[in-house]
């Protein structure tokens, strides 16, 4: 079973899918169509693939399993591929989304359908790789090769300040990645591999960890994103596609926080615990302010960004906690937020569709015309801020848990993000959906279609089977981060 | 007669350079002219792959891995120009059977310059190219810019021929030989004569390929010349020189490394920097394409200034994506048509991707893999020329390089920017002839999909350095 090569399956699937529909014409309705199908129905194989893969996992091996090493560059260089608890989740979560992105975008793109969906595609065969390379270079490759179909998505399908916003996007994150590069140059040459698994045993020397892990953090903090870079990610939000900000927010911040687990601390544990407390402050700070600043925007995608930023804080600190609890915390975060902010861009879109305004003022009282709507919103505003129940609370209380544990000012601090978070989402909800309905263009708005639903159904599952029984999921990342714990205990020690 | 075996390539493109020049004083049909000369090239590139590899005529000549690496990539050049001549020759006013002449000439002085060991045929080897050169650059005679593109090509050229000349006297007076192997024997590594004759001769050499402060010709000839000839000063005689200054550099004074290292590393800096900061505020691609060409040297030059195995291996790899990627930007620059004129201005781009979808996205890809952006080629050629200098211990000039490549992809994007989210304008004429085909899909798909088994070409580089390491 394991002889299929599972992994490539899944990174090359989509880019068949473009080879397929470069060939089909795209000149009217009817064809246009059959693009969407047949990107919709890659995306959805490729979620029932890595289904699969979820469910052949052997959940109580922390190694790396489905390897593949293939020659590639040199030696050294190789292709080499393999999935551990961690990132497992976000190759499903990745899967999931796409599909959903795409069964999104089915109204709201009107020009440029083809280009549209090959961009998607091959998006998610970059995010796919990024998530299961063991090496760095490959890793790499599919992490800065996403910025290119990211740029052109917020870029052509964009809102008035496209241009300033994917600019800033691609400029912002590829400055910081370009040191990535030279650490991954510099770990090639003095350890003469790029290959994870091997550098996960390797030593380096407390100088060397530093300045490497410095290196790194520059790509993932802006990537993440972290305060004070964290910027471009509200107005690559605002001006993206919809499905744009779904994925942006529903994965590619994630890579980076996949990055912080994998190498960040994997690689460099002393130079880790070292800028701990440089991560804690500043995880706090991004949580506190950001959460203030969330609270007065007048745009509703620009306060999930903010929100969204807010949330990242969360996960830094639990990984940075070097505890089993943390860990798991922030993954489970991470996967909470990639579902619900994913869904909560979704839901900001459903009215945008309707109504072509974000601005929060123009709202109000849309329980009234729409029920299942204010439903769906409630849930995902819920799970946002953490109410236990929701997928939110679980990976928020094991962060605060964990950080607890480290020092208990940081705790509190971090703690009165959650009421923050509470004030600023409740209130975006009070604002959108409570109150009579007094603006004459609302009085038009219709409920969800039959395709909105089917789009959050899976999501609301989700949400919900996460907050109220969260052990399958522990059962899958426990190992690893046990793994990882005792591996930088080990390397301190 | 035995001797002249060895270096039959470069009889046969000699021969059949002069014959096709009186045959073209009968044949009116420079169509005809053109293919001969194209497959007189490619007759050569057999005979280059087949040639023994050995050192001949006292040491002065050297085929070697080295020298047929770049002599081929120097042909592909070549038959890539000689290729866009096809399309554009009337439209250009340039339908003269002279053309692919002195394309071959051009080509037989790259050839010598290449395999030079010695002072002398160096300098021949350089003369050759650049006559012909200069002679390229103005041959649009009814264009005010083309003849200007000449004279300044051709005052600075002979400038830089003037420096090197001098470079060169000091060095015979002062080691007493101009073969470069009995120059390194020779050396007194004291010797102050000999460094202000390296000096000299590096700033020669660096008015070849362009690279700051002795770059001042380029956007302009880049910008006068008609298009296949700019496309050819950006593919072959760059690559050449290149490979002459490592040979020079190499042979001669591998030893006194350390005296004009630092030459080449100010150089390298001088021509990543410029170029990005200069190529932000160019308005005609072709002269974009000149300061892209001059930040990509200064890359290059990184390669040569680690003085490393790596660090040739590096350069080879890297002038090679070079390569590539510019002969796909140089296709489209041409196929920028309609109604049989041309259109050279950024602004043109706008809107393209309504108009010429598939076209546009290779371009655009391009645009990105000339920013080194994975997974397209030029990242691959950037990560080498940096693990190169981290290796020798080049941080600092890794840094730079990084930054610089962070800047440039501004503009680089510009464009992207342009075609993508612009209003259209008209169409052109786009990549619809067939000799722009053939050259346009086989180098983009090269670059795009270069990332899927790139061992061979490193490997070839190895193999290629044989001879210095």
């Amino acid at each position: 079973m394991n002889e299929l090569p599972i992994l490539s399956i899944l990174i090359l699937l989509p880019i068949v899918g473009i080879f397929f529909m470069t060939l089909i014409r795209n000149n009217n309705d009817q064809s246009s169509n059959n693009l969407k199908h047949t990107a919709l129905w890659i995306s959805f194989l490729n979620f029932l693939i890595s289904l699969y893969l979820l469910f052949s996992f052997n959940h109580q091996d922390a190694d790396f399993q489905f390897e593949e090493r293939y020659f590639w560059i040199e030696y050294g260089i190789s292709y080499h591929l393999g999935v551990d608890g961690i990132s497992i989740l976000f190759i499903v979560l990745t899967t999931m989304l796409v599909p959903i992105c795409i069964l999104a975008s089915y109204d709201s793109i009107k020009f440029s359908v083809k280009e549209y969906l090959i961009a998607f595609l091959a998006l998610e065969t970059f995010m796919i790789g990024v998530f299961c390379s063991l090496d760095l270079v490959l890793f790499y490759l599919f992490f800065e090769g996403g910025l290119i179909p990211m740029f052109l998505i917020i870029g052509i399908w964009g809102g008035e300040r496209r241009v300033y916003s994917t600019f800033k996007f691609f400029l912002y994150t590829l400055a910081g990645s370009v040191f990535m590069l030279l650490a991954i140059i510099y770990i090639f040459i003095t350890a003469g591999t790029t290959d994870v698994s091997y550098l996960l045993d390797y030593n380096f020397t407390r100088n060397e960890q530093i300045v490497l892990w410095l290196a790194f953090f520059a790509s993932f903090m802006v990537k993440i994103p972290m305060w004070p870079f964290h910027t471009w990610l509200p107005d690559a939000h605002v001006e993206a596609p919809t499905a744009g900000s779904v994925i942006l927010a529903g994965v590619l911040l994630k890579m980076a926080g996949y990055g912080f687990i994998r190498f960040s601390i994997g690689f460099f544990p002393e130079a880790s615990e070292l800028f701990a407390p440089l991560i804690f402050a500043l995880s706090i700070v991004a949580i506190i302010v950001t959460s203030l600043i969330a609270l007065v925007q007048e745009d509703m995608k620009k306060l999930i960004a903010y929100s969204s930023v807010a949330h990242m804080g969360f996960v830094t600190l639990g990984i940075f906690t070097f505890t089993v609890q943390g860990i798991e915390g922030s993954v489970i975060q991470m996967i909470s937020h990639g579902i619900v902010s994913a869904a909560l861009f979704l839901c900001v879109g459903v009215v945008y569709d309707r109504l072509h305004t974000r601005e929060i003022s123009r709202y109000g009282g849309l329980v009234s015309k729409m029920p299942m709507y204010a439903f769906t919103f409630m849930i995902f505003i819920l799970a946002s801020l953490g109410l236990p129940g929701t997928s939110g609370f679980v990976g928020e209380f094991l962060v605060l848990l964990s950080i607890f544990s480290i020092n208990t000012y940081f705790a509190v601090f971090a703690t009165t993000g959650v009421v923050l978070a509470a004030t600023y989402s409740l209130w975006l909800y009070r604002r959108m959906i409570f109150g009579t309905l007094i603006k004459d263009d609302l009085s038009e708005m219709l409920d969800l279609t039959r395709r909105e639903i089917i789009i959050f159904v899976p999501l609301i599952t989700l949400t919900i089977f996460i907050g109220i029984y969260p052990k399958p999921v522990i059962d899958i990342i426990e190992p690893s981060a046990k793994k990882i714990v005792s591996q930088v205990n080990g390397k301190l020690n | 007669m035995e001797n002249i075996l060895h270096i039959i390539p470069e009889i046969f493109i000699f021969c059949s350079a002069l014959i096709l020049l009186i045959l073209g004083l009968f044949i009116k049909n420079i169509k005809l002219i053109n293919n001969l000369t194209i497959l007189s090239l490619l007759i050569a590139v057999a005979l280059v792959i087949n040639q023994p590899y050995q050192s001949i005529y006292l040491n002065s000549y050297v085929i070697d891995e080295f020298s047929s690496l770049f002599k081929i990539m120097i042909f592909i050049g070549s038959i890539v120009t000689l290729v866009m001549f096809v399309s554009s020759r009337e439209d250009l006013h340039i339908n003269l059977y002279e053309f692919p002449i002195l394309i071959l000439l051009s080509t037989l002085g790259m050839m010598v310059m290449v395999s030079a060991n010695d002072l002398l045929a160096m300098f021949i080897g350089l003369e050759l190219q650049s006559l012909s050169l200069y002679v390229l650059a103005a041959l649009n005679r009814n264009s005010l810019l083309s003849s200007e593109a000449g004279i300044k090509y051709f005052i600075l050229g002979a400038l830089s021929s003037g420096l090197l000349l001098f470079g060169i006297s000091y060095i015979y007076g002062f080691s007493g030989n101009t073969n470069f192997n009995l120059i390194a024997v020779n050396y007194n590594s004291e010797s102050l004569g000999l460094l202000i004759g390296i000096v000299f001769v590096l700033a020669g050499l660096a008015f070849k390929v362009s690279a700051v402060p002795f770059h001042m010709w380029t956007p302009d000839v880049y910008q006068g010349a008609p298009t296949p000839i700019t496309a050819f000063f950006a593919l072959a005689p760059k690559i050449a020189a290149m490979g002459l200054l490592v040979r020079f550099l190499f042979n001669s004074f591998g030893e006194l490394y350390l005296d004009w290292q630092q030459i080449i590393f100010f150089i390298s800096i001088a021509s990543m920097m410029l170029a990005a900061f200069a190529a932000i505020a160019q308005t005609n691609i072709k002269r974009l394409m000149a300061y892209s060409s001059i930040g990509h040297i200064g890359y290059a030059l990184i390669g040569v200034a680690c003085v490393s195995s790596e660090g040739l291996r590096s350069l080879l790899i890297y002038l090679m994506i070079y390569l590539v990627m510019n002969i796909s930007v140089f296709t489209v620059i041409l196929s920028l048509k309609r109604n049989d004129a041309y259109f050279e201005n950024i602004s043109d781009l706008s809107g393209m991707y309504k108009n010429h979808p598939f076209t546009t996205i290779l371009v655009a890809l391009m645009m990105f893999s000339l920013a080194g952006i994975p997974p397209l080629a030029g990242f691959f050629g950037k990560f080498y020329i940096f693990v190169a200098a981290l290796e020798s211990n080049m941080v600092f000039l890794a840094v730079i390089g990084i930054i610089a490549s962070v800047i440039s992809a501004f503009y680089y994007l510009r464009i992207v920017k342009i075609m993508y989210f612009d209003e259209p304008k008209e169409e052109f004429d786009g990549v619809n002839v067939r000799s722009l085909q053939v050259l346009f899909y086989p180098s983009s798909f090269l670059v795009i999909l270069f990332f899927i088994y790139p061992a061979p070409i490193i490997q070839l580089s190895e193999y290629a350095i044989k001879s210095f390491y």
